[in-house]
Parts: C-alpha cells; sequence; structure tokens
C-alpha cells in the first residue's frame, strides 16, 4: 500500500466502479466509472488510470488518473454498475434508471436506455407520482434489478421498456441495496436490519426469507455476496457493524464484527481473492479485512474442529483446501481466534468514503472531500 | 461602531431602477433576495412604469462556486483538521516545525490550485473567461505571497541572517520570469551576443544568484576577451562574498566582519575604476555595493518596490534585524514609487506585515480579497502560532472564531460544500455550535441518504433537538407518501411518541378498513422500540393476538384481547372492534374464556354501550349505524351469555371431577 494516489475532482464522489476486464483476458482494471453527488449538476464520469505519456496536461503525474469523458446525470448518482464493457447502469434520486453506453471512438458517453420514474411513491388516493429515489442496482445480463425508498423491487430487461417484473411494496421501509445471491434469486436488504431473500420464480410481493439482525433494528445499508461460496452474505449496518450471513441456515448472521464508527456504506469481497474484504464508511475509513493470514494452520484447525474429515483427502490440491479454509475463516464465530487481520487504507480521515470497488490489485474510493484514491497494488 | 474603513463597494442589479422604484430585500445565510417594489419613490408619478418582474439572489462569496477553487476548499480542509489535532503540549522546536509545515502545505495548495487556473486560462477559449481565470491565477498568486511573507515573519519567526536568506527566497519563488528568460539565453547560439544577456545578468546579481551571474560572466569573457580580466575579478567579488550558509557555526559578529572586508574589497576596485572600461560591470559592481541611485536605475527588472527591498539589504545590511525591517520596507517604497503612484492594496498588506502588525494584514485582505478562505485559514494558523490571543473584537467572539464563522457561512450557503463548514464550525467554540444548529436544519434533504448524513453530524454532536426535527421532517414526508413503515422507523428513531401514535393510528385504521395489516415485517419485528407509546404497544400487542390466532393458540390469543382492554392499553374508539375479534373466539366448540375472563369481557361491553351517547338527531345515517352498532351488541351479549354458561358448567364440572 506505498502509492495511493488521490486527485480532487471538484464533486463529491457517491459511486466508484471498476470497468470489468473481459473475461480471459489478462488485462489489469484500467477503467473505472464514478457518479457524483449533491452537486447542483451531478454527472457520472469514466477515468483511466492508464498511462497517457505526453497527453498528460493537467501537469499529473504518472500514475494519476485521467477524465476521459463524463455525462450529466439528472439528480443524485446513487448506485452505479457496469452492465457490460461498454454500458453503465445509474441509479438516480429522481427514481429514474438509466443506461448510458460509452463510445471508446470518440471518448463519449450517450444514454442508451432510460426508465423514468421506475421508483416513485403513490400518494394517498390519488394517482399522482411523486418520485422516490432509487437507492441500489444490480446487474446480470440481460437483466437489472433495482431497489429504492418507495419499497419497490424492479426487474428490468436491458431492451425493454417496461419493466419486466415488479414487486410493490415489497418492504414497508426504505430498501437500501440489492445484490444476487444466485439467479433469479436477489437479496435485499432495508432500514429496520432486515435480509430479504427474494426469488423472482414466485410470484406474489412476499420474500422466500427474512433474516434480521436481532433486537436494535438497525439499518443496513450495504450488501455483498461471496463470489464462490453463494450463501455467504456481507452486510454493512448505520452502526458501522459488519455482519456475514449464511443463508442456508438461522435468521441471524453468523458473526457480527465490531468495525467504523459510523454508517458502512459499503461492502467488498475481492472478486478473485475472496477472502480479502473491504468496507468504507461515513467515518472517512476505508479498511481492508484479510482473512487469509495462516491460511494453511487454520485449515488444519477447521478440519479437526469436527467437520467431515473425509473431506480432506490427500487428492485435494493445496489450493483447494486453503480455499476450503476461507470459507470457515468468514463464517467462524468464535472471536477468541483473532484470525482477521484489518488494515486502514487511507492515511487520515476526514469525510466520509462512500464507495469503493476492487478488481484484481486495484482499488478505487470516491469520498464527500471530492477526492479520488486509487491504489495498484492492492497486495504488495 | 468603528469607522468604515473604506467605502462599500456598489453592486448593480441589472434591471432595478433604484432610482424609480424602492427596492425591498432579505437577508440569507451568506446570500441576499433583493427585488423591486411597487412603490415609487415620487408620491406623485402617476404613471404606472411596469416593473422589473424578477427577484434576485445575491450571493457575496461567489469565489465558493469556483469548480478549480473547489479543490483549495477541499484540500485545505483536510490540512486546518490537522492543525487542529497538533497536540497542544507540542513546544518549542518541535511544534514550530509542524506548524511551518502546516503553512507548507496551505501554499503548496494554493499553488497547485494557481498552476490549475493558469492552465485553464491559457486553454480558455473567449477571451472574457480567459481574463476572468487570469485575474483570478493573479488573486491566487498575491495570497501565496503575501502568505509566505507571513510565514516568514510570523511562523518561522526568522532571527538575523536567515531572515534575509528566508525573504531572498521569498522574492526568488515570486519574481520568476528570470527562469524563463535565462533558458531563452542559453537556448540561443551565443549567449553573451543574445540582446537579453545583460538583463539576465543583472536579474541574478539583482536576486543575490551570484554562481549563476559569474558563469554567465565567464561567457562573456570567452567571447570578449577584451574585459575578461575585469570579468575575472568581478567574478572573484561574486564568489568571495561572504553569505551565511544554514549549516555554519559562524557568528553572526563573524560574518559582519568578513563581510566590511568584502564590501571594502569591493570600494576599493570602484575608486580604482577598474570597470572604467566596462560600464555594465560597474553597474553591476554598485548594485553589488547596494548603491541605491543604481538599483532605482533597473526598476524594470527589479518589476517591485519589494525585491528591490530585499536586494537592498542583500548589499547593504545583509544581517538586518526584525525590528528594522519596517524601516526599510518604507523607504524602499517611497524611493520606488517615487512619489509617481500611489501604494495598492497589495503593498499595503506587505508593507503591514513588515510592520509585524498581524492585525493590519488581515484588516487588509479581507478588504481587498474576494473570499473568506485565506483570512480565516491564515489567521487560525497565526492563532495556532499563539499570536493573536489579546484580541478581541467588540462584537461577537475573537478575531480568528469570527472569521472561521464566516468562512463556514459561506461554505453551507453552497449546496455541495457544506459539510466542509461542519467542522469549520467544531472549531470555533463559542458560536461555533449554534451557527451549527441554525444552519443544519436548512439543508434540504432530497434523499434518506443525505438525511442520515446531516443526522450523523447532528448525533455526533448529540444535537437532539435537530436529530428529532430531521427525523420529523423525514416521518412526516414518508406519511404524505404513504409510506407508513418508513414514517414509524423514522418516529422510533426520532423517540417522538405523538408522532408514533400518529402513526400508530394510520396502521389501525388501515386496519379496520381493509381487514388486514400492511408492512408486517415491521410491526412483527417491533421489539423494545414498541414501549415508545401506548398506541404503538397497542398496536403491536394486537398485531401479535392475529399472530397467536392465526397459530390456533386460542388461549393465549384470549387472554391477550382482555388484558388489553383491562390494562387500558386499548383506546376506548377501538374496544369495539376487539370485541368484536372476541366472537370467534366466544364461539369455538371448547370453553376459550373463563368465566371470570367472561364478566370482564361484559364489563367492558356494558361500560363502552352506557358510554355511548343517546340518539338525539335524526340522522339516516347515523340511525343506521346505530342500528348495526345495536345488531352487534346483541350479538355479542348472547355470545358472551352463551359462553359464560358453558363456561360455568365445565368449571364446575373440572372442579366436581
Amino acid at each position: 500500500m506505498e502509492e495511493i494516489y488521490a486527485k480532487f475532482v471538484s464533486q463529491k464522489i457517491s459511486k466508484t466502479r471498476w470497468r470489468p476486464v473481459p473475461s480471459g483476458s489478462l488485462q489489469t482494471a484500467e477503467t473505472f466509472a464514478t457518479g457524483s453527488w449533491d452537486n447542483e449538476e451531478n454527472c457520472v464520469s469514466l477515468w483511466s488510470i492508464g498511462d497517457f505519456g505526453n497527453l498528460d496536461s493537467d501537469g499529473g503525474f504518472e500514475g494519476d488518473h485521467q477524465l476521459l469523458c463524463d455525462i450529466r446525470h439528472h439528480g443524485d448518482v446513487m448506485d452505479l454498475q457496469f452492465f457490460d464493457q461498454e454500458r453503465i447502469v445509474a441509479a438516480s434520486s429522481t427514481g429514474c434508471v438509466t443506461v448510458f453506453l460509452h463510445h471508446p471512438n470518440n471518448q463519449t458517453l450517450s444514454v442508451n436506455q432510460q426508465w423514468p420514474a421506475a421508483h416513485h411513491h403513490t400518494g394517498p388516493g390519488s394517482p399522482s407520482y411523486s418520485s422516490a429515489p432509487c437507492t441500489g442496482i444490480v446487474c446480470d445480463n440481460p437483466e437489472i434489478v433495482t431497489v429504492g425508498e418507495d419499497g419497490r423491487i424492479n426487474l428490468f430487461r436491458v431492451d425493454h421498456k417496461e419493466a419486466v417484473r415488479t414487486i410493490d411494496n415489497a418492504d414497508s421501509s426504505t430498501l437500501h441495496a440489492v445484490t444476487f445471491l444466485r439467479t433469479p434469486e436477489i437479496v435485499t436488504v432495508n432500514s429496520i436490519g432486515q435480509l430479504k431473500i427474494w426469488d423472482f420464480r414466485q410470484q406474489g410481493s412476499e420474500p422466500c426469507q427474512i433474516l434480521s439482525l436481532t433486537g436494535d433494528r438497525v439499518p443496513l445499508h450495504c450488501v455483498d455476496r461471496h463470489p464462490n461460496q453463494q450463501h455467504v452474505v456481507a452486510t454493512g449496518g448505520q452502526d458501522g457493524m459488519l455482519s456475514i450471513w449464511d443463508v442456508r441456515q438461522g435468521t441471524m448472521p453468523v458473526s457480527l464484527l465490531k468495525a467504523h464508527e459510523a454508517e458502512m456504506w459499503e461492502v467488498h469481497f475481492h472478486p478473485s481473492n475472496p477472502d480479502h474484504l473491504f468496507t468504507c464508511s461515513e467515518d472517512g475509513s476505508l479498511w481492508h479485512w484479510d482473512a487469509s493470514t495462516n491460511g494453511p494452520e487454520k485449515s488444519s484447525l477447521f478440519y479437526q474442529g469436527g467437520r467431515s474429515s473425509t473431506f480432506l483427502s490427500h487428492s485435494i490440491s493445496n489450493q483447494a483446501s486453503v480455499h476450503q479454509s476461507l470459507i470457515s475463516s468468514w463464517l467462524s464465530t468464535d472471536p477468541a481466534k483473532d484470525r482477521i487481520e484489518i488494515t486502514s487504507l487511507l492515511p487520515s480521515r476526514t469525510l466520509s468514503v462512500n464507495s469503493l470497488d476492487v478488481l484484481g490489485p486495484c482499488l478505487v474510493c470516491g469520498t464527500d472531500a471530492e477526492a479520488i484514491y486509487v491504489t495498484r497494488q492492492l497486495f504488495s | 461602531m468603528e469607522e468604515l474603513d473604506c467605502e462599500p463597494a456598489i453592486t448593480w442589479i441589472p434591471g432595478v431602477n433604484s432610482k424609480k422604484k424602492q427596492m425591498c430585500f432579505d437577508w440569507g445565510p451568506g446570500e441576499m433576495l433583493l427585488c423591486e417594489t411597487s412603490f415609487s419613490k415620487k408620491v406623485d408619478t402617476s404613471e404606472k412604469v411596469p416593473s422589473c418582474p424578477f427577484i434576485y439572489i445575491v450571493r457575496k462569496d461567489v469565489d465558493v462556486y469556483s469548480q478549480i477553487l473547489r479543490k483549495l476548499f477541499n484540500e485545505s480542509h483536510g490540512i486546518f483538521i490537522g492543525l487542529q489535532r497538533i497536540e497542544e503540549e507540542l513546544t518549542g522546536k518541535s511544534r514550530k516545525a509542524q506548524l511551518v509545515r502546516v503553512s507548507k502545505n496551505y501554499r503548496s495548495v494554493i499553488r497547485a490550485c494557481m498552476e490549475e487556473m493558469h492552465q485553464v486560462a491559457i486553454a480558455a477559449k473567449d477571451p472574457a473567461s480567459g481574463r476572468q481565470f487570469s485575474s483570478q491565477v493573479s488573486i491566487l498568486s498575491a495570497m501565496e505571497l503575501i502568505w509566505n511573507l507571513c510565514e516568514i515573519l510570523f511562523i518561522e519567526v526568522a532571527p538575523a541572517g536567515p531572515l534575509l536568506l528566508h525573504l531572498l527566497d521569498w522574492v526568488r519563488l515570486h519574481v520568476c520570469e528570470v527562469d524563463s528568460l535565462s533558458a531563452d539565453v542559453l537556448g540561443s547560439e551565443n549567449p553573451s551576443k543574445h540582446e537579453s544577456f545583460w538583463n539576465l545578468v543583472t536579474v541574478l546579481v539583482l536576486q543575490g544568484r551570484l554562481d549563476e551571474a559569474r558563469q554567465m560572466l565567464s561567457k562573456e569573457a570567452d567571447a570578449n576577451p577584451s574585459c575578461a580580466s575585469m570579468c575575472r575579478i568581478l567574478g572573484d567579488l561574486m564568489r568571495t562574498m561572504p553569505i551565511l550558509s544554514p549549516g555554519n557555526t559562524q557568528t553572526l559578529t563573524e560574518l559582519e566582519l568578513k563581510w566590511q572586508h568584502w564590501r571594502e574589497e569591493c570600494e576599493r576596485h570602484l575608486q580604482d575604476s577598474t570597470f572604467a572600461a566596462s560600464p555594465r560591470l560597474e553597474a553591476l559592481c554598485k548594485i553589488m555595493l547596494g548603491d541605491e541611485a543604481t538599483l532605482l536605475e533597473h526598476k524594470e527588472l527589479l518589476s517591485n518596490w519589494y525585491h528591490f527591498l530585499v536586494t537592498r539589504l542583500l548589499y547593504s545590511n545583509p544581517t538586518v534585524k526584525p525590528i528594522d525591517l519596517h524601516f526599510y520596507a518604507q523607504s524602499s517604497l517611497d524611493m520606488f514609487l517615487g512619489g509617481e503612484s500611489s501604494p495598492e492594496p497589495l503593498d499595503n498588506i506587505l508593507m503591514a506585515a513588515f510592520e509585524f502588525d498581524i492585525h493590519q494584514v488581515i484588516k487588509e485582505c479581507s478588504i481587498a480579497l474576494s473570499n473568506w478562505w485565506f483570512v480565516a485559514h491564515l489567521t487560525d494558523l497565526l492563532d495556532h502560532c499563539r499570536l493573536l490571543q489579546s484580541h478581541n473584537l467588540y462584537f461577537g467572539s475573537n478575531m480568528r472564531e469570527f472569521l472561521l464563522l464566516e468562512y463556514a457561512s459561506g461554505l453551507f450557503a453552497h449546496h455541495s460544500l457544506w459539510q466542509l463548514g461542519v467542522d469549520y464550525f467544531d472549531y470555533c467554540p463559542e458560536l461555533g455550535r449554534v451557527s451549527l444548529e441554525l444552519h443544519i436544519e436548512r439543508i434540504p434533504l432530497n434523499t434518506e441518504q443525505k438525511a442520515l448524513k446531516v443526522l450523523r453530524i447532528c448525533e455526533q454532536r448529540q444535537m437532539t433537538e435537530q436529530v428529532r426535527s430531521i427525523c420529523k421532517i423525514l416521518a412526516m414526508k414518508a406519511v404524505r407518501n404513504n409510506r407508513l413503515g418508513s414514517a414509524l422507523s423514522w418516529s422510533i428513531r426520532a423517540k417522538d411518541a405523538a408522532f408514533a401514535t400518529l402513526v400508530s393510528d394510520r396502521f389501525l385504521r388501515d386496519y379496520c378498513e381493509r381487514g388486514c395489516f400492511s408492512d408486517l415485517d415491521l410491526i412483527d419485528n417491533l421489539g423494545p422500540a414498541m414501549m415508545l407509546s401506548d398506541r404503538l404497544t397497542f398496536l403491536g400487542k394486537y398485531r401479535e393476538f392475529h399472530r397467536l390466532y392465526g397459530e390456533k393458540r386460542f388461549a393465549d390469543a384470549a387472554s391477550l384481547l382482555l388484558s388489553l382492554m383491562t390494562s387500558q392499553i386499548a383506546p376506548r374508539s377501538f374496544w369495539m372492534t376487539l370485541l368484536t375479534d372476541a366472537l370467534p373466539l366466544l364461539e369455538q366448540k371448547q370453553v376459550i374464556f373463563s368465566s371470570e375472563q367472561t364478566y370482564e369481557l361484559m364489563r367492558c361491553l356494558e361500560d363502552l354501550a352506557s358510554g355511548r351517547p343517546g340518539c338525539g338527531e335524526l340522522d339516516a345515517q347515523r340511525l343506521q349505524d346505530d342500528d348495526i352498532e345495536t345488531t352487534k351488541v346483541e350479538m355479542l351479549r348472547l355470545a358472551l351469555a352463551r359462553n359464560l354458561a358453558r363456561a360455568i358448567i365445565r368449571e364446575g364440572s373440572l372442579e366436581g371431577s
């Protein structure tokens, strides 16, 4: 974590996302998108961390990220997801969901598809719409799922003008985030500390499972699913607590980890290295959770711990056994064994870190202090 | 009231004719609303002049809206916070070093901003905006110049000797045309024949960059053998000039002695007319003797009076003491301007700094500069150097706090920078909190996420009143949008019992209308929050009754239902519904309500029936309603009586067996 580049961009950043690299390619991440909020004019921007050499007009030094292009966005950017290599889906505080298309030839962005008033309130007794912020989106080509403050869940298909499926009043409180568990199941988190699992194959407006934090009804703000273990889900709450859930069993989190001092805005498992987890918070901190320390030893501990020992055969490659240990490390409920190493990635904390994204060795995060931080050496 | 320091600037508002019409205005935080009234100044003018149809927003702090300056505000915010956290116990050298570092950080942010602004000014497409950016560049550059001088004089507090070295660096940093000139000359084919060659050599000598000047002279010597020896002698003089080097341990007296010797040598050469053959070299020698007339001949190269001051000191009094500085500064300014022009605001500010009059510096800067950023941050830094403690204003708090408040209020007027303002208010011990309380309530909350951020700010500072008001706003919004679940969550968060009651009533009303509950996910999970208000408790318990009933736990359901009425948790208006809910339980095959419970139920029913007002008015609708009610009561009485009979028999037979 020697080199972390900061750039002030004159807009408060609400979301940062890496553009996915084509599957199977050896490319590293080099383009990311950001969304701004609370500006008079908000925008969705694309940035490059690639070397520009002499093109650098800003007097910036090598490694600094450069603006590729941007486009105005009506309302705050509440969430941002890459749909594929060229398309970005943005959620707006006006309830609108927009798909932007990036033209790499002339470096511009254009509106590709738009669902205005995807999220809205229905006033008492009147059919008039008042818009409701869309708070979260998740994409799985060709589907886009959106959730909002109106407690509604929409399922869009990118080439359809109308919603494929809408669950009105899916939640009595605000839905804060959504992610796919496994198609066609999604998991949502809401402002009364509940995690709900929905299956689009089922009709009706009832979730197929509700999990919740006990007692205090602490709002949950973010959710991410373990990339390989689809039943392992991490959420972050208003009190800065990190919760790990096993959706196969129980209705309560498997472990609760005291983390940040204020709202945890995002949590992400590392996509290819899921024993690493990243969280950011309103308190201005960005944390790297490393559960991989002493991996092999832990796995042996784990197997002695009473699971089916037939699983541990010599034929299993070392890689696989390490991998198995990871699952246990996130699901371990034993706080006495301090297995997770936490490092703070930002030098000094001030204003909220609203968003982060990880891809390969690269991490990007955006703050209310109008700075974007990028590092390309996560695991150095 | 103190006298005005300068005439207030007049702002012309296009379209508003204040000669003919009266204007009206209202102050807001950091801005003003203004419009033309329909009252004309002269009463007798009967003609109706169409008045200006606009309401104007007049902002005083326009710099806040500059995209590039936003970076300055954001980056310096971090430095400001760091400065406030500097340990108070740090004393002496380490503290001073810290403060100097902070000051340098501020300056580097100004410089970065200036460079970007410069780039934008060059790239600007239309000349008007280019000019605007250029003027911003010059303002930023002036800020940095002033800050740097303040850093040397007030923060670094350089003593005699090092003081001049710092001042030299200061001049070199800000009169930097010489570098491009030098590159230009050295890049040419024959440097010594370049038209600006002598200008360059002179500027180098004026800035005390004698090593570079010597190299230039050696080029001249190579090209022009006739004056080679003169160049060599002057070069030697340049080389031997004693200067204070930071690592050197020699005392000031030693230095002064050496310097005196060196100066005598220079004078001797001049008297011996060593350079008589070359007026240019002679002029250089005169400069090195600090000859004021010769220096003033090079006004264009010096470009400003403070350069003149520093050069003059360098060659006439290199160990000048800080206290003597203002005397030299004043005379330099007078000599340089020579009565031809009057000093500009920047000159006055620098002069005030040389006079060590911090308050005058800040006052002049406040008047001259278009934003509060500079004075607020500089004053705060100087305050941390413990230079301002004695000064109190006749209004509000001390000067540091006053300026920080002004700056932070400006940030709060901005739709996006308000978050930065919060931290500045935090570090204003006297009025910061009240200001924050007033400002934070006025932030528009268009999304819950923004509201949560504002709430977090309030909660961290125990501003309970504001927390309540924000939650109430959100709860009201949710009710208006028919989001009862959200509304209830917000009123629970605000611990607002009255509002929770109101929302609970809405839930119950909806239930009565529709016969089913909405938002079960919330009501079923109220937990301890249920205790917030009686009505909410009732709502939760009543829902629990339904759940028990659904699970066919009739005995539990029945006792819960009864307790809701006997404990007076249930509102009386709801008793009839509760009693009706008891009907199916009374009609079950097995006996659920015991005789005692049945008596209680009967008492409740009769209480309710007797409490009803008699039918006074003859209203068809009402009669019909009453009809239904009467039927209900009759049915209940019958069911209760039958249940009582069954219960008595059952209890009797149980006892008997």
